[in-house]
């Protein structure tokens, strides 16, 4: 395990002195977070490294998986569909599979939430748990990573109940908060800059691995890694790269990504961009296992230019991991992407394949000015959204809860 | 107490370091034109206003930005309002002494534009104005400044955090409006007065943390 101490060199000392200075203000309090997934996806990639360093700055952290079957999964991932705008209705079935499927972790699970200071609850698929525990001793914090600003009604309608009693609600960004009866802190997420997908790797690993999936780095590379997902747009990324290809015949485009145990579209989609790409030899389109994480790390690495051409998006955390291998990002003009793409600066924020075909030529054309956009994305990522200031802000907002500060707190 | 002589100096009560945390809340208040900016700004609570101006500092946020408030920004980016972006970047909440007095004035310039304007300016609908406020909690880091000549040493190293308590959060504290550091530097009379003038010439405006961090440090390099 990393000690907190070796993100001083990335950091900075003073960001470390803070944090533990901070954690000191709730020695003894016992913190639970519980999402929906061990591996996979941003949030157990989140937690897989925050929970290790609240514990390293003095916090009692536990962290909870809630099972369920495919069912529930199901339902699940179209609460999430729905959430972010689709029209999607769940039946009253799973719905059903939902309620119970909490109700069950929560037979696990009671004691430990109920007795805990604080507790955090990620995304929609735990949220009942709430209502399972009614002795509950401390906070509890339902952590929201998608962008909910435009739910499909009559679904936020019913997830909202098991909500709106939440002591608090954190949203990665003001915009895609929904009213609440509570009070709604806002926290970007982060990344890890000492985890396996963002450690500095030398040139002959990132040769290596390109070798081994026949890609050659001579030639220009455009990169998206993402879930296989429609509103992560793939289909609209193979449709920029064709439209770059024809002034730019050497292009090479890859795109990687991996499943969540807890997508089960996922298989659909990565089948419709398979039949896409398959005319064309210099579409590599790559399904990596959830640890392949040094290899997504390579890639990055490797690439000229990352995309993520997201229509919708959360916070678009491979953005934030491409800057801070010093690309340019052309992102989607949507979500978290535009908190971390400063049009002209770290990359471009695009709305159409038009749009990102065409600044993938400029780019590869001034390579001077993609590595200085490649620089300031990565001071902007030191600066603002490594893990260490994720970590603080959950240590601020613990500290608001527990001690019920208003506006201002001094503590000694 | 004002000591003027320096061997009075050592009885004078040392710096306390002090730290904070700004925790950035979404206020649930939004505005999608002109109009409904303006009337939002009336009623808002004053710490949004101050968390749009200065709360930037210790956000997520771009170290040069193109403008140095959100209104402005939103007025560039959300309702393409070049003559009213301008406007609202230039407005310098130092020079107002307390922050009803700074929202007329936003108010104004905003009253300004409507009437100016044909039109009222309107944004994409994902392209609205969300206005937010921040809490912070303050804490004492133990660290103690005995005497001026020990600034040199401990300004570089303080966080930024600790730079924006006592140097921006202190003009909101004290009545006087006065950065910490000025304050203290003040009850040793006149030894450190130019120091003193010289922090104060500081343009807190359009500058950012590890800029103002820096430009302190110099100073007190250099006078001390």
């Amino acid at each position: 395990m990393v000690d907190l101490t070796h993100y001083a060199e990335v950091a900075g000392t003073d960001v470390i002195e803070h944090l533990r200075q901070l954690a000191a203000l709730l020695t003894g309090k016992r913190v639970v977070h519980v999402n929906s997934t061990q591996e996979g996806g941003g949030v157990a990639e989140i937690l897989e490294k925050l929970v290790p360093l609240m514990q390293q700055v003095g916090i009692d952290t536990a962290w909870e998986v809630i099972s369920g079957n495919d069912e529930f999964f199901s339902c699940t991932k179209s609460m999430h569909n729905a959430l972010q705008g689709n029209a999607v209705d769940i039946p009253e079935s799973l719905l059903k599979v939902y309620e119970e499927t909490n109700a069950q972790n929560a037979e696990r699970l009671r004691e430990t939430l109920e007795s805990a200071d604080i507790v955090f609850i990620h995304d929609p698929q735990p949220a009942p748990l709430f209502q399972s525990c009614p002795n509950r001793k401390g906070k509890w914090i339902w952590r929201c990573h998608i962008d909910i600003r435009h739910p499909h009604r009559r679904v936020w309608k019913y997830l909202r109940r098991f909500i709106q009693d939440y002591n608090a609600s954190i949203f990665s960004l003001a915009d895609f908060a929904q009213p609440l009866p509570h009070e709604i802190f806002v926290v970007p997420p982060s990344i890890d800059p000492l985890s396996e997908k963002n450690i500095d790797l030398g040139d002959n690993e990132v040769a290596a691995v390109y070798e081994e999936f026949g890609l050659d780095l001579e030639r220009p590379i455009i990169l998206q890694v993402s879930r296989f997902d429609r509103f992560k747009d793939p289909l609209g990324v193979i449709h920029a790269f064709q439209l770059a290809k024809k002034f730019i015949p050497d292009l090479q485009l890859v795109l990687a990504g991996g499943g969540a145990s807890d997508d089960p579209e996922g298989e659909v989609v990565l089948g419709e961009v398979r039949v896409a790409a398959a005319d064309h030899s210099d579409i590599h389109v790559l399904a990596l296992p959830p640890d392949a994480d040094r290899t997504i790390n390579a890639f990055q690495r490797g690439a000229d230019i990352v995309l993520q051409k997201s229509l919708r998006e959360g916070f678009g955390l491979t953005v934030t991991e491409a800057m801070w291998k010093g690309k340019p990002v052309i992102g989607g003009d949507a979500g978290g992407i535009r908190l971390q793409v400063i049009n002209h600066h770290t990359g471009f924020l695009v709305n159409t394949p038009e749009g990102a075909a065409l600044r993938i030529r400029y780019l590869l054309s001034h390579s001077d000015r993609m590595r200085a956009m490649g620089d300031t994305a990565r001071e902007f990522v030191r600066e603002n959204f490594l893990i260490t200031r994720h970590l603080r802000d959950y240590l601020a907002l613990m500290v608001a809860l527990v001690y019920n500060v208003e506006e201002r707190i001094k503590l000694s | 107490m004002k000591k003027g002589q320096d061997g009075q100096q050592s009885s004078l009560p040392p710096l306390l370091v002090k730290d904070c945390a700004l925790i950035t809340i979404a206020t649930g208040i939004r505005a999608q034109n002109l109009r409904e900016l303006r009337d939002r700004l009336e009623t808002v609570q004053p710490s949004s206003i101050y968390y749009h101006f200065w709360g930037r500092l210790l956000s997520p946020s771009f170290e040069q930005p193109e403008f140095n408030n959100d209104f402005a920004a939103w007025a560039r980016h959300g309702l393409h309002d070049y003559v009213l972006a301008e406007r609202l970047a230039v407005v310098d909440p130092t020079e107002f002494p307390d922050l009803e007095l700074f929202r007329q004035e936003l108010i104004e310039i905003i009253e300004e534009r409507l009437y100016e304007s044909a039109m009222v300016p309107w944004a994409k609908t994902d392209q609205q104005f969300y206005f937010k406020r921040s809490k912070i909690v303050v804490f004492d880091t133990k660290q103690r400044i005995a005497e001026p000549k020990m600034l040199p040493h401990v300004l570089p190293s303080l966080s930024l955090s600790s730079i924006f308590y006592h140097f921006i959060d202190a003009r909101r504290r004290s009545p006087e409006g006065v950065d910490d550091f000025s304050a203290w530097l003040d009850a040793f009379g006149e030894t450190y007065a130019v120091l003193r003038n010289e922090i104060g010439s500081i343009d807190l405006y359009f500058s950012t943390m590890p800029e103002i961090r820096a430009r302190l440090s110099q100073l007190c390099i250099l006078h001390l």
